[in-house]
């Protein structure tokens, strides 16, 4: 057993720990029989938190009686860098908050920008189908991994191997649009500058068709895997009461039987003009999760599909908006005018009216929100980021008590965060 | 400088009735609504900082209502402005399919103001407390557990999202860096 004198580096920055208290260490709560409860530190390193998150447990054998999430080692500011950025330089960063859906983050925070000014109606209908057809897309992609690492978390392995090849497709195909996999910056304010290539169109077909296979793949793998079954079946409840009090979105408050998806519920871009549908949870367990991400994914492909038979096929793909939106790369070239646009847009930026606007999308792991204070200056006043891993996380506090270490990877699993976004 | 958002709308509309939870929260706390503001069809209400913990639980509550999801809550550093901060609560309803934001007014909790803690009401807010704490320096009373959440537990260089903190500075972190 250590010397409790010495050992004691947890309680040391962590005062007030609630559920943990400071004589809990290791030795002084002494359990019936003469064992002791015991301090253990899971994280910020730890491969199952998918990324630098702490978790902070007091044991009792294997059996958590309390935990403490502590977050933030990835804390950048990127509000504050939101708020001393013009409205154009932002779109980057919001790549870079929840780095595994990069455009479903732009389209959030781009949607924002133009209700605020008041452009909200004048994308054009090109553009907005395929802004629909990016964040399904996403939506897919961040399935993938959320399903693929959490099977590797809980024994199944080859699974992550499946679904990074698919999400590679996914990736192919942002590349050949925009350039760039992971942090794309693919979505403008008033629509898209760049002429889509027959190839996209071709590779997503092609995703289109395999996909469907794919995915009946990933469940001859694990619907029928006992380790799999036994690892999530009944693992992490969520009561509907809990869910809503958590603030949970996204397929954890879904799986709690709550009909809450913002794509049906206040509908935006074209999502009123499709056909599909929200599955819900019986269980609210970790299985039922897995479940309605994969039926997710099926609704996406079928999302995709009606896009694209019908989305025009030609017409603009940015808004006639000259104020707002930056002329074609070709005419800066070789016209004044476009050209004086384009500086005094880079110099200048635009200023939209003092106002306020939240705007909130569907992510994949739940509702980003975008909460804009402007003062009619070329920066936001006040950015807000509504980060739905951060506030689903916080359900793990309550949730883990009373499991076994190896559930609370599990949990952490089907939460599907990003630590990007939570710390932000 | 900062100014305070104005309602934008055009002068030829009629007035449009104010929606059911305006009209709730009106009739309960009449005096303390300061103002509500429609932008961009966002709703805005403005309370008193005393009535605020009762029109939450009012809005979350009442059958007709049932603002049931806490969706975000936040702060604005309005710097110059008595009350110094804005608290934002963002609120949906499941049941309407309908969002509403209220707001407040606080100052520091340097000058010993605070504002009571929706964490009773909500457990999502929580953490968004403890961040507004983190970030703005805004006290909730009765908040269970209000401590810094994204920077560290002894970060004394105050709170990164009030307008008067650097963007930059070349101070050496020692510990942290």
């Amino acid at each position: 057993m250590a010397d409790t004198t010495t050992t004691r580096p947890i309680i040391a920055d962590m005062p007030h720990m609630p559920g943990i208290d400071e004589q809990s260490v290791e030795s002084d709560r002494v359990l019936e029989g003469g064992d002791r409860e015991m301090i253990l530190n899971l994280g910020p390193q730890h491969p199952s938190t998918h990324g630098v998150l702490r978790v902070v447990l007091r044991l009792d054998g294997e059996v958590i009686r309390a935990c403490d999430l502590v977050i933030g080692y990835l804390h950048r500011g990127t509000e504050k860098l939101g708020e001393n950025a013009r409205y154009v330089q932002f779109t980057p960063w919001t790549d870079r908050t929840d780095y595994i859906s990069a455009p479903s983050n732009n389209l959030g925070y781009i949607m924002a920008v133009e209700k605020l000014l008041g452009i909200t109606d004048r994308i054009p209908e090109r553009a907005t189908y395929f802004r629909v057809i990016l964040a399904e897309l996403t939506r897919i992609a961040s399935h993938l991994v959320g399903i693929g690492t959490h099977a590797m978390d809980i024994g199944a392995l080859s699974m992550s191997l499946f679904t990074f090849r698919e999400r590679e497709m996914i990736l192919d195909l942002f590349e050949n649009y925009c350039g760039a996999r992971l942090t794309t910056n693919i979505m403008e304010v008033g629509g898209f500058q760049r002429p889509i290539p027959d190839t996209f169109w071709e590779q997503t077909r092609e995703f289109l068709r395999v996909m469907p296979e794919r995915l009946a793949e990933y469940e001859k793998l694990l619907n029928a895997n006992p380790i799999w079954i036994g690892r999530t079946k009944g693992i992490g409840y969520i009561s509907r009461e809990d869910a809503l009090s958590f603030g949970l979105t996204g397929p954890l408050l879904r799986a709690a039987g709550v009909n809450y998806d913002v794509r049906k519920a206040l509908p935006y871009l074209v999502y009123d003009r499709l056909d599909f549908e929200i599955p819900l949870g019986e269980n609210s367990d970790t299985y039922d999760r897995y479940l309605i991400r994969m039926e997710e994914m099926r609704q996406s492909l079928r999302i995709i599909e009606q896009c694209m038979a019908q989305m025009p096929t030609d017409g603009p793909l940015m808004a006639d908006e000259p104020k707002f939106v930056f002329p074609p790369h070709d005419a800066v070239m070789f016209e004044a005018e476009a050209m004086q646009r384009h500086f005094k847009l880079v110099i200048e930026g635009f200023s939209p009216p003092p106002g306020e606007v939240y705007v909130g999308i569907e992510n994949p792991k739940g509702e980003l929100g975008y909460y804009i204070v402007s003062d009619g200056t070329p920066h936001a006043y006040r950015l807000r980021i509504r980060p739905p891993s951060m506030i689903n996380l916080q359900i793990v506090n309550k949730i883990s008590v009373g499991t076994m270490i190896a559930d609370l990877i599990a949990i952490l699993g089907t939460i599907d965060m990003v630590l990007g976004e939570v710390d932000r | 400088m900062a100014q305070e958002p104005q309602t934008v709308e055009p002068a030829d509309t009629p007035p449009a009735p104010p929606h059911p939870a305006v009209q709730t929260v009106q009739q309960r706390f009449g005096n303390a609504v300061e103002e509500v503001v429609t932008f961009r069809d966002e709703i805005t209400l403005r309370l008193q900082k005393d009535a605020v913990h009762d029109a939450l639980q009012l809005l979350r509550d009442d059958a007709a209502l049932r603002y049931d999801l806490l969706i975000d809550l936040t702060g604005v550093d309005w710097r110059v402005r008595a009350p110094r901060f804005d608290v934002v609560y963002q609120l949906y309803s499941t049941a309407n399919r309908h969002r509403l934001r209220v707001k407040s007014g606080v100052n520091a909790l340097e000058r010993g103001d605070s504002i009571a803690t929706a964490s009773d009401l909500w457990a999502s807010a929580n953490w968004l407390e403890r961040e507004c704490y983190d970030m703005f320096g805004i006290n909730f009373a009765g908040h269970p557990d209000l401590r810094r959440i994204l920077l560290p537990e002894d970060w004394n260089e105050g709170y990164p999202l009030r307008k008067d903190y650097p963007l930059r500075g070349h101070k050496q972190w020692g510990q942290y860096h």
